[in-house]
Formats: structure tokens, C-alpha cells, sequence
């Protein structure tokens, strides 16, 4: 085990990822020599070549275009786009060809050895264009995989994970984590499933349910419910397409109570998603409406970030109206 | 490409001018490449590609069968038995042209007014109507309208509705045919119309600053749906943007099937031996509708569509043929003949094939039908089971 930051777990998956396949390549804007804007390829250029790491033209959609092309071909691209704001200049790209290439193919062809790396969330003091979280966009498109890690041992296990398995995987890395988040991780080669929530903490009264750099806000306030008195479950989501239903259903089954909480705005976010689900599969058994503790329906500003955010007293505030309704 | 020539002060090399003055995409002289006259002659000195007898006969017949299909295939669209049909008439060159050019093992990454690529290589009879026939045998599984074929054993990517798509996506195929040292390159085809689009400009630099081994053939038919070049853009055509994205650029008659196979053979050496992307516009003419749902005497005369008779492809090389007297009139009479029966057969045959099975509406979603589809699906075949008569294509075949 070795102590590591977010993007040195990153980092160390993509290593292994590019050892063991010749035909795995990481580009993207500046992630060449200079390792991307934030180092998550740092180093790889040096060790595997100009041809299978490289910066690209300042163009999502060609990037995302190009890694289609490669998956298609049968190599295994890995395409970073700078910031998750970003991204939507590749939208075409993702959901009418990476989502959809095996499907209308009949399976004649398919891209899903992609994956696309894209850092997302506020916290930064990135303001309206470094800060949002897109991830509800492209939950609604069949044949995505999305993938959201909480910390660094997540981060290499998910990552790996998604890399090897054979759909396009979007993989959102919580950017305010990077640097923050330092843990435990194996040096050598593990894989996380994709497709399933962890059950982190253990709890009766209230289940909260989030994903990436919200499980920290959570955690926060579930801490701030243990000193009044509640018992919290916590649940990572980690993936959020598919997503892991049962293990949700199961602990509301037994709380009786769900908070969802996400960055992105409430309207139109997953959160919706997962309350119309867990109404369906837990009717009976809800104590309470199921809460929603999200971003405030604005785009994310510079300087009334914590106001914006879901953060943990808001939370927190959440779970006892919930826990007393 | 020496990186170094590409910064800023290599461009500070040129002749310097002290009063200021434009330049337009009209100074630059693009020349065009013709090898066959209209009365099927050659041009003098003209260079003709690698082609022997019985590569000419396989064109033509590709030509004729293209003619056919087109013909039979609206007519049945008219009659309601497809939704949907494209014809590629007075283009035909462009695509079998370019095909017959190409190693089998290239790929090709086209638009959707490409069957002329498929049909030269021999892409069945059967697999043709059973797509259109969106058909259980159908080998995209019935889920595209017409016309959006693909084949993997025949390197022929299924084609994506939205336009353009396949231009930055054949960047990347052929970066990745390049990294394997496979002696293939890719040609991505696409309309003078696609190249308005974002993924024409992201494709085309991508190439070019990755030096991918594709060709890009765009077949200028002077028309996108109902919008005439004259309002799609300005400047010297789509030749002069492969020239701004420093990629070889050649611009070629569309209509003269052997000036498609020289530049396509010239453009494919240069790919495969340089490891670069080249252009290609074939300058054509749409004679036929955009498609079955639109109808061009709403935007365009009968004396257009005349004039563009003239310069049909096909009537061109026949006479060259026949010149050559590899051909005559009886055995072009008995092909046309034998192919219309053969197609009237076979879409009688793959209009009575089943409807796919419904378990086809959860598979390549991904690798594997996950938890919530295998649910959802079982919950629709419960709701068929209970009301069959309304489901007469699924019913009872589960």
C-alpha cells in the first residue's frame, strides 16, 4: 500500500492500463509532456511514446470523434476532456455514436473499449465554466456507462474498471478531490465493479445516497446527525449508469427514509431519478418523502459557492426533517 | 511535417507588402483532374489508374446494379412496401469508383449516398433488402431506417444518421491502423454538405496534426437537401480547406469513374507510404432527390437537371467500353434486364421475412443486457402476452 492523492491513484491506474495494452492510448488538450492541466498523465508521455500519449487540437468533438474511431478500430483510447463544462461540444459524439455505435450496428461494430476521463465539480472557485457536474445529461442515454469515484482507492479501482470493460464509460473525476483526497492504495493491479453502490457506513434511522465529492459532505453531515442522536446509512453510489438499485432499495427498506444529494441543479438531476425508483421499489416501507439535497437551480457561481452548494449543514438540516416529518 | 515550420515566424517569411491587400480563396488555382471526355475518349497524356479488363466489367456491372436498385427501390418506396430510400444518381462514380480503387482490407467510413461502395464489394442482394426491409435477417438487426447499411467483413462502417460524425471518427480509425502497422488505410466519404459541420474542421485537423493515413472524399454533388453550394459556403470550394488544414489536396471530375480510381489509387499510395491524411473532392451532381421524401423541382429547373444529364457517369464509361470493346449493347441490354428480375425477386422474398425478435430491442445496448432492461423487457412481454393482437410482429415468438 502507498499513501496517494486522487490523481496519483489516476495516474498509477492509467500506467497499468497502458502497460498491459499496447493499443491503450491517453490524449487529449495538454496531456501530453505537460500532463494535462491538472497531472493526471504526467510522466506517461516519457514512458510510452508521443504516439500513444499526446495533446490534441483545442477540439472536444474531435477528440471524442477520434477515441470512437480508435474503439471502433479496436484500440483502447482513453480521452481526457479538460473540464467536464467542456464537454458538450462532444455531446453529439457521446450520445448518438459512443452510445449508440453496437446498437444500430446489430453488434457489427462497437466502440466500447473508450473512456472518456473528465474531471467535474465545483469547490475550486472555478465559477460558471469549471464547476459543473453534467453527469444527469448523459444518464439519460442508454449505452453509457457513468462512473464517479469518492477518493483515490476508488479512483484506480473504478478507473481501471472502466478502461477494461467493453462499453464507453465517462468517467467523472471529482476535481475538488485531486489534491485533497490522499488514502491507502495498493500499488499493485485491482478492479472496483461498476454497477455497484458500497454501503459505507452502517445505519437505521435515515439513508443518505450520493456519489464522488459529495460522499465527503455527506459523511460531514451524517457526523453532525451521529452527535444529535441519528444513526445514519451512508451509500456511494458509484455509478450512476446503471446504477445500482437493489442496494439502495435494500437500506431504504430497513430506514425507512432516503436523502439523495448531488452538486448538480435539483431540477432534471439524478436525484429525481433515483426518488421516482425508490418510491416504486420502497412505497410501503418510506416513513417520509424521499429528500433531495442538490444545487440550487442556477448555474454554479464564483463567489456564492457555499450558498450554492448542497452542502453539510443543508444536509444536515435535511435529515432531521425527514427523521421528524 | 518539420514541427518547427509550423510556428508563427515561418510564416513571416513571405513577400512583404507596404500597402494592405487581400487574399481571397478564389486566387488559389486549384486544378481539376479529368481523364475520360463525355463521348467516353481519352483526354491526351492522360494517366489512366491500374485497371485491366475484368476490373472495368466489375465497376460497370456495379454501375448498372447501382441503376437498378436505385430505380426498383423507389418504386417500391412509392408503393409503401420501405419507408425510406436514397438514390445515388449521376454520383455513382464517386462511391464505386472509389471503392474499386481501395484494398479490401481499407475501411470505409461513409455518410449514407454510398451503397455504390458496398455493391462493388459484394455486399449481397439479400443483405441489401433485408436492411431495407428492417428484417429479422437484417444484419443491424432492423433498428436504422434504409440505406443505413454496415458490414463488418466487408470493412464498411454501419452509417450514423447525424452528419459528419464519421469524419473525426475516420481520423481516429486510421491513427489506430497506423499505431498497428497495418498496410490499410481508411477513406471517409461525406457530402459537400457535411462539411459545414464542426466534425468536418475537427476531423480534418485531427488528421492533419496527427498525420492518420485517411482519405477524405468529399463528393460535391452541389446540394444539401434543398440548399445549393452557392449558400452553403464561399471561398474555392471544400478543396481549399484541405489545403488551410495543410492536408494533400486533389480535386477531381466526380464523374469520371477513371479520374476517381487515379486519385483514390494516388491518394491511397501517398496515405499508406507517408502515414498523412489526403483530400479528395469530387466535383458532381445529385440528379436524383435528396431522398424519397423531398422533392427538387421545388428549388431547382428541369434544364439543371438536364444539363447535369449530360455528364451521366455511367453512359461515360460504357462508351469508353465499348470503345474498348470490352462491351456492347446486347450484353448491357441482358444485365440491365437479369438485375431487374433478380432485385423484384429478392424484395419480394425479404418483405415476407419475419419482423426481429422482440429480446432485439434490449440486446447491443451494452456488451451484456443488464438487470434493468432484462426487467423491463419482461414486463413488455407480459403486456404482449396479454393484448397479442396488437404486437401481430412479436407475438407468440417468445
Amino acid at each position: 500500500m502507498a499513501q496517494m492523492n486522487l490523481l496519483q491513484a489516476i495516474n498509477n491506474a492509467l500506467d497499468i492500463a497502458m502497460a498491459e495494452d499496447d493499443s491503450t492510448l491517453c490524449f487529449g488538450e495538454d496531456v501530453g509532456h505537460f500532463g494535462g492541466v491538472f497531472r493526471a498523465t504526467s510522466g506517461l508521455q516519457e514512458k510510452y511514446g508521443k504516439e500513444r500519449c499526446f495533446n490534441t487540437p483545442l477540439v472536444e468533438q474531435g477528440i471524442v470523434g477520434f477515441a470512437n474511431g480508435l474503439a471502433a478500430q479496436g484500440s483502447r483510447p482513453i480521452a481526457e476532456i479538460q473540464f467536464a463544462d467542456y464537454i458538450f461540444p462532444a455531446f453529439d459524439q457521446i450520445v448518438n455514436e459512443s452510445a449508440k455505435f453496437r446498437y444500430r450496428s446489430g453488434n457489427e461494430f462497437n466502440v466500447g473499449r473508450m473512456t472518456i476521463r473528465t474531471p467535474y465539480g465545483g469547490g475550486i472557485a472555478g465559477g460558471l465554466y469549471h464547476s459543473q457536474s453534467p453527469e444527469a445529461y448523459f444518464a439519460h442515454t442508454p449505452g453509457l456507462k457513468i462512473v464517479v469515484p469518492r477518493n483515490p482507492y476508488q479512483a484506480k479501482g473504478l478507473l481501471l474498471a472502466s478502461i477494461r470493460d467493453n462499453n464507453p464509460v465517462i468517467f467523472f473525476e471529482p476535481k475538488r478531490l485531486y489534491r485533497a483526497s490522499v488514502g491507502e492504495v495498493p500499488e499493485d493491479d485491482y478492479q472496483l465493479p461498476i454497477g455497484k453502490a458500497e454501503v459505507i457506513n452502517q445505519g437505521n434511522d435515515i439513508s443518505l445516497l450520493g456519489w464522488g465529492a459529495q460522499m465527503e459532505v455527506i459523511e460531514k453531515a451524517a457526523e453532525l446527525a451521529a452527535n444529535a442522536g441519528l444513526s445514519c446509512e451512508v451509500i456511494d453510489l458509484r455509478s450512476i449508469l446503471p446504477w445500482d438499485v437493489e442496494t439502495v432499495a435494500q437500506s431504504v427498506m430497513k430506514t425507512g427514509r432516503l436523502l439523495i444529494s448531488h452538486e448538480a441543479p435539483i431540477t432534471g438531476g439524478f436525484a429525481g431519478e433515483i426518488a421516482a425508483t425508490i418510491q416504486h421499489e420502497c412505497f410501503l416501507h418510506l416513513e417520509s418523502p424521499i429528500a433531495r439535497v442538490c444545487g440550487v437551480d442556477t448555474p454554479y457561481p464564483l463567489s456564492l459557492e457555499k450558498e450554492h452548494m448542497a452542502d453539510h449543514l443543508k444536509i444536515f438540516e435535511a435529515i432531521k426533517r425527514s427523521v421528524h416529518y | 511535417m518539420n514541427a518547427r515550420t509550423n510556428k508563427p515566424e515561418a510564416y513571416t517569411n513571405g513577400a512583404e507588402v507596404h500597402t494592405p491587400s487581400f487574399i481571397d480563396g478564389h486566387s488559389v488555382d486549384i486544378p481539376i483532374l479529368k481523364l475520360l471526355k463525355e463521348d467516353g475518349s481519352l483526354y491526351p497524356n492522360a494517366e489512366l489508374p491500374e485497371l485491366d479488363q475484368a476490373k472495368a466489367e466489375k465497376v460497370y456491372r456495379a454501375f448498372v446494379f447501382h441503376r437498378v436498385l436505385d430505380e426498383r427501390m423507389t418504386a417500391a418506396q412509392r408503393q409503401g412496401r420501405i419507408s425510406f430510400y436514397m438514390t445515388a444518381l449521376g454520383e455513382e462514380a464517386t462511391t464505386v469508383g472509389g471503392a474499386a480503387a481501395l484494398a479490401p482490407q481499407d475501411m470505409i467510413m461513409a455518410q449514407y449516398r454510398e451503397q455504390g461502395c458496398l455493391i462493388y464489394r459484394g455486399f449481397a442482394l439479400t443483405d441489401f433488402m433485408n436492411q431495407m426491409f428492417s428484417n429479422e435477417k437484417d444484419l443491424g438487426k432492423g433498428r436504422q431506417m434504409p440505406i443505413h447499411y454496415g458490414s463488418n467483413k466487408l470493412n464498411y462502417m454501419t452509417i450514423s444518421s447525424p452528419l459528419g460524425t464519421q469524419i473525426p471518427q475516420a481520423a481516429g480509425y486510421a491513427y489506430g491502423q497506423k499505431l498497428q502497422g497495418k498496410d490499410a488505410v481508411t477513406m471517409c466519404m461525406f457530402g459537400e454538405g457535411a462539411a459545414s459541420e464542426g466534425d468536418f474542421h475537427a476531423g480534418l485537423n485531427m488528421a492533419a496534426v496527427h498525420r492518420a493515413p485517411v482519405i477524405f472524399f468529399c463528393r460535391n454533388n452541389g446540394y444539401a437537401i434543398s440548399t445549393p453550394s452557392d449558400e452553403q459556403y464561399l471561398g474555392n470550394g471544400i478543396a481549399s480547406r484541405g489545403v488551410g488544414y495543410g492536408i494533400k489536396t486533389i480535386r477531381i471530375d466526380g464523374n469520371d469513374v477513371l479520374a476517381v480510381m487515379k486519385a483514390v489509387q494516388f491518394a491511397r499510395n501517398y496515405a499508406l507510404e507517408q502515414q498523412a491524411p489526403v483530400l479528395i473532392e469530387a466535383m458532381s451532381y445529385r440528379l436524383g432527390a435528396h431522398s424519397t421524401s423531398d422533392d427538387p423541382s421545388g428549388y431547382r429547373s428541369k434544364e439543371e437537371e438536364a444539363k447535369w444529364q449530360a455528364h451521366d457517369p455511367i453512359a461515360r464509361f460504357k462508351a469508353w467500353l465499348i470503345h474498348q470493346k470490352w462491351w456492347d449493347e446486347a450484353q448491357d441490354k441482358a444485365l440491365f434486364e437479369s438485375l431487374r428480375e433478380e432485385i423484384l425477386a429478392a424484395v419480394k422474398v425479404a418483405e415476407k421475412v419475419a419482423k426481429p425478435p422482440v429480446e432485439d430491442l434490449v440486446t447491443d445496448v451494452y456488451d451484456q443486457v443488464p438487470k434493468h432492461l432484462e426487467k423491463q423487457l419482461s414486463e413488455l412481454k407480459e403486456h404482449i402476452n396479454k393484448y397479442p393482437e396488437a404486437y401481430p410482429f412479436t407475438a407468440g415468438r417468445f
